[in-house]
């Protein structure tokens, strides 16, 4: 897309008129109002719970001030490992469950979408299988993910009906594996929509590039290897940013799949997070943690938009 | 210009807080929130609402389930920050002296004194209920948690009685192991698993020794031997679960005990909802036999309605609820549904089964005693960031993450150190 | 140049087709992936169409032995949600009320601020959008109690309002503080997807209509508007499928007679004590989702395409 950047307002008059002059800054005071809503309530709250990460608040917000003593907390708590600390846990378990979640997502998602795009009969049946459990709430998937996965009840137990008694799978009732269970049923959610991304990203690749490569003698593998998949690198970001933002945001899921985390076994930043805040009275922890989140958010996010729109400008 | 501008507003603001006291009816409704949604808790408030229908006042349902009652904890936290709390809440212990503390609970030390609250509710429940010498929150029900809940049938084919002790009860589950039935029907989850540790603490170390431990925190009673042995006792049970046990909700527990699938389960008196729903008879279908070695002390925790600070003209309603609360038919009639003891000591207990009566004689016996103690599971023992820190531990321990019982105590005085 | 054509994109070319044996493997694979993602739904189907007595007993593939549309009655009409015994059809009425206007707002701002971000660009434009795009990220959970005050106090100031005037003009009105909340959070990415659909749209024909005089709405309305129906689509589908499946929000700022039907159902569903009818509780979770299904099956197709319009440029 060659976006020439556009003369900032309407071309330069002499004469400057109030009218005018309001007419120049339309463009600003249309986009002002969702600006400020969004200053106030993401930036100014974002303000206000670093503030709160500086004080002794438990049970309620106050502003006593006692300095870097909760994220001191959390700092050394990072290292406890042995038992592990809960904040310890939840930065494992969101490498693992996220490192999984958005390669697994962005794995399957690509598979299915090229698959989908080989000229397939039935393509409209297919596709809303894949996008369907997007629009169901995490509430209920949760629960049905976790009779689903319980041996007593679910697969294994199917299984063994069926005949085939060595088949084993425990992981939603082992506290190791937890967090996989976690993992199976957020990326069953979630594959469809980057299918979705995906396929979209392939339908818009100009057929004469293909063309072009197989005529020159390049296999299905090598086209795709070497030409569409790189030709997609703009979806894989916005699916990676889209996958990353829901993965730290995962907290009804996990604790329903789960069933509220025992052993601790399956804590993530959002779960600790809520829970230190509402829960445990230590809000001023629970914020800390939501600051550190956010960090962590922005170290992915910040470099991405710099040069995300810095490209835009060329 | 400025000024008249200035003035405007101040005009402004004079006619906003001019216009408050417009509202001069009373409003005959009370809102409540809780997180008592399913069928027998839902049946027990339901007495409370019917109660309040036929005085003429009308019943604001707020309802969210969830984790405890933890989502309904938020919403009410944000409903306080938005200075618009409902008429009452559900709360637990340490939760309603949050707000007492805050100042966010009204005062009924009127209705108190005429209704003698303070000589019907036992001593240790008023700590909660009684802030700085306000009455601002009001007791529904007690509810105990060192019980045992015993398949007769299962108990009788392995041929067991009532254990009395620790190494009974170990003798007790291994001849349901040889028998082939799950001995010990647990839901692995956090509070599960603490709650039953409450139980193990009472029996291995007396009640003495528990207050010191919970009550006080004192770091020599939580890293002596006796919370070590408390630990390895906890460790002992785990060989008796099934192994699908992690992550099960209680309820599921109580129904392996109530199938025959399992033997006992160790829970609080609101598994015997689940036998009345299942028509299981006290006595005859299960026992409810105290924790063994637990017997003559109660480990306690209580549902409480915490009485908000509500504009003048609802007041009345909150008063009138209250009241009802308090009123011996209604904690009759509600506890005898929930399954738990009456928080008045002056209630008869003619309506209540086996198991009923023998909560309410528990209760006064160990009230009378002083052997009538909060669970620190349940936040009625220490307030919720030491309760969970507890809670933290014995669960990592029962998973195995804490792997002796050594650094399991080691590590409780470190996680309620750096809670305190 | 970003990988992917505009809008209008050329029909796609004609690919090399496959031989049999690979579009073997093709639809083998894509029938297994479907079948995978299906489970959980047929599971969910099946366990409600079967009396309680065939779920505690049976094995949980098995087709319903007694088929019976009991549980479905139930869940809509006479199941508890609370105290009160009406089923969750009622609760269906309240998250409408609360989507429609919620998605029609944040949508047309998003459109607007697409469309000044992109052709009215001015001074600053990229770290407008940039902080816009990262308000996506904010955790929800430490967002609740300073929104909470911000709520409380345009409650007050509705009472006041209300007795001055006899009208509140919904402020306070728990409906209209979730269309709110959901507007301000979901403008990140409503305006992320207007302004990567409005960046490829040709500039010129706006310069154009700037020369006959049109006026920044005007060339909103009749230029912008009548071309951006594919990123509608993919907007509205996106904003509809988040704010109807909320929980956090709904159940923290509208609990009671305003919840929005996710409180509900997780009322029905996440009982604490009692017999857990799964048969209700999936059918209430179907019930729940079936909007959200409803726009997935019917209107996936141009969700795909909507996205290859623009929402998935880098």
């Amino acid at each position: 897309m060659t976006a020439t950047a556009v003369p900032a307002a309407a071309p330069m008059r002499a004469r400057v008129t109030l009218r005018q002059r309001l007419q120049d800054a339309l463009p600003k005071l249309v986009l002002a109002p969702s600006f400020l809503l969004i200053l106030v309530f993401v930036y100014g709250f974002i303000g206000w719970t670093f503030l709160l990460s500086l004080t002794n608040s438990k049970a309620f917000s106050n502003f006593n001030f006692i300095g870097w003593g909760n994220y001191l907390k959390l700092w050394t708590w990072t290292f406890e490992t042995d038992p592990p600390s809960n904040w310890y846990t939840a930065i494992v378990n969101m490498g693992l469950f996220g490192g999984l979640y958005v390669v697994c997502c962005l794995i399957i998602g690509l598979g299915l979408a090229i698959l989908l795009d080989q000229k397939i009969r039935g393509e409209g049946v297919l596709r809303p299988i894949y996008l369907y459990p997007l629009a169901l709430s995490f509430i209920v998937t949760g629960t049905a993910w976790k009779l689903f996965l319980n041996p007593r009840i679910g697969l294994e137990k199917a299984m063994h009906d069926l005949g085939w008694t060595s088949f084993h799978f425990d992981w939603v009732v082992n506290p190791r594996m937890m967090i996989y269970c976690v993992a199976i049923a957020a990326i069953w959610g979630s594959a469809g929509f980057v299918m979705a991304l995906f396929l979209a990203g392939l339908r818009g690749i100009d057929g004469e590039i293909l063309k072009a490569a197989q005529i020159d003698g390049a296999s299905t593998f090598q086209t795709y290897r070497r030409i569409i998949i790189p030709m997609l690198r703009p979806v894989f970001l916005s699916a990676m940013i889209i996958l990353i933002n829901m993965a730290l945001k995962s907290y009804d899921l996990v604790l329903s799949v789960t069933g509220n985390n025992p052993g601790g076994a399956a804590e993530l930043p959002s779960t600790f997070m809520y829970s230190y805040t509402f829960t445990r009275d230590q809000m001023a922890v629970g914020s800390a943690s939501a600051i550190m989140m956010m960090m962590t958010i922005a170290a992915v996010m910040v470099p991405y938009l710099y040069s995300e729109l810095r490209e835009k400008s060329r | 210009m400025l000024k008249k501008s200035k003035l405007l507003a101040g005009a402004m603001l004079a006619a906003f807080s001019l216009a408050i006291p417009a509202h001069a009816a009373d409003v005959k409704e009370v809102q409540m929130l809780h997180w008592w949604t399913s069928g027998g808790e839902a049946a027990a408030l339901a007495t409370l609402k019917d109660y309040l229908a036929k005085e003429g006042y009308t019943w604001k349902d707020v309802p969210i389930a969830g984790g405890g009652g933890s989502a309904a904890m938020t919403t009410l936290k944000a409903m306080v920050a938005a200075g618009n709390p409902p008429t009452a809440s559900q709360i637990l212990g340490y939760y309603a002296l949050d707000y007492a503390k805050a100042g966010k609970l009204n005062n009924l030390n009127e209705l108190a004194t005429k209704e003698h609250w303070a000589d019907v509710i036992p001593k240790a429940l008023q700590k909660f209920a009684v802030t700085d010498g306000n009455w601002d929150a009001v007791p529904v029900n007690i509810h105990s948690v060192n019980w045992l809940w015993i398949n007769k049938a299962v108990m009788d084919k392995i041929g067991a009685t009532e254990p009395k002790n620790f190494d009974e009860f170990i003798a007790m589950l291994d001849k349901a192991k040889k028998a082939g039935v799950i001995p010990l029907a647990l839901g692995g989850q956090p509070w599960q698993e603490a709650t039953m540790f409450d139980s193990v603490v009472m029996s291995t170390g007396g009640p003495d020794f528990y207050k010191k431990a919970f009550v006080d925190l004192d770091p020599a009673a939580l890293k002596s031997d006796t919370m070590k042995k408390a630990f390895d006792n906890l460790a002992k049970l785990r060989d008796y679960v099934d192994p699908n046990y992690a992550g099960r909700d209680w309820n599921l527990a109580t129904a392996m005990v109530i199938k025959g699938d399992a033997l006992v389960q160790v829970m609080g008196d609101w598994a015997k909802g689940e036998f009345s729903v299942a028509k299981k008879t006290a006595g005859t279908d299960f026992m409810c036999y105290r924790f063994p070695g637990t017997d003559g002390s109660v480990i306690y925790n209580a549902d409480m309605f915490a009485m908000f600070q509500v504009p003048a003209d609802r007041r009345g309603a909150q008063l009138a609820l209250a009241d009802a609360t308090m009123s011996p038919a209604v904690q009759s009639a509600f506890n005898v549904i929930k399954g738990s003891v009456p928080a008045r000591m002056d209630v008869p207990d003619t309506a209540f089964d086996l198991c009923g009566k023998k909560g309410i004689a528990d209760v006064k016996k160990a009230d009378a005693a002083g052997t009538f103690v909060g669970s620190m599971a349940q936040n009625y023992a220490q307030p919720p960031a030491v309760a969970t820190a507890y809670t933290d531990v014995v669960t990592k321990f029962f998973h195995g993450q804490i792997k002796t019982s050594d650094a399991a105590v080691t590590e409780l005085v470190k996680a309620i150190d750096a809670a305190k | 140049m970003s990988a992917l054509n505009p809008a209008n994109a050329a029909p796609m070319p004609a690919r090399r087709r496959s031989p049999w044996r690979s579009r073997v493997v093709i639809y083998g694979l894509l029938l297994i992936f479907a079948v995978l993602y299906l489970m959980p739904l047929v599971v969910m189907v099946m366990t409600s169409l079967k009396p309680m007595s065939e779920i505690t007993g049976g094995n949980m593939f098995a087709l319903p032995h007694d088929l019976t549309f009991e549980a479905w009655a139930k869940a809509w009409g006479t199941t508890c949600v609370g105290l009160t015994c009406a089923g969750i059809k009622g609760y269906f009425w309240n998250s409408i009320k609360m989507v429609v206007p919620a998605v029609f707002i944040s949508t047309m701002l998003g459109a607007l601020n697409g469309y000044v971000l992109t052709k009215w660009r001015f001074a600053g434009h990229r770290m407008v959008f940039g902080l816009m795009l990262f308000a996506c990220f904010i955790p929800y959970q430490s967002v609740l109690i300073p929104m909470a005050v911000i709520l409380g106090k345009l409650g007050y100031i509705g009472m006041n309002l209300k007795d001055m005037t006899g009208y509140s003009f919904g402020f306070g009105n728990a409906t209209a503080n979730l269309v709110l909340v959901h507007v301000v959070y979901g403008l990140g990415f409503t305006t992320l997807f207007f302004r990567n659909y409005y960046a490829a749209f040709p500039t010129e024909l706006i310069k154009a209509a700037q020369i006959d005089g049109a006026s920044f709405f005007q060339i909103f309305r009749r230029i912008l508007l009548p071309n951006s129906a594919p990123i509608f689509i993919v907007t509205v589908i996106y904003q509809f499928t988040n704010i109807w499946n909320d929980f956090l929000f709904g159940s923290t700022f509208a609990a009671g007679d305003n919840a929005p039907m996710t409180v509900a159902l997780n009322n029905v569903v996440n009982t604490s004590t009692g017999v857990i009818e799964y048969n209700v509780n999936m059918a209430a979770a179907i019930i729940a989702a079936a909007p959200t299904l409803f726009v997935y099956i019917v209107a996936g197709r141009y969700f795909v395409r909507g996205l290859m319009a623009g929402a998935v440029k880098g």
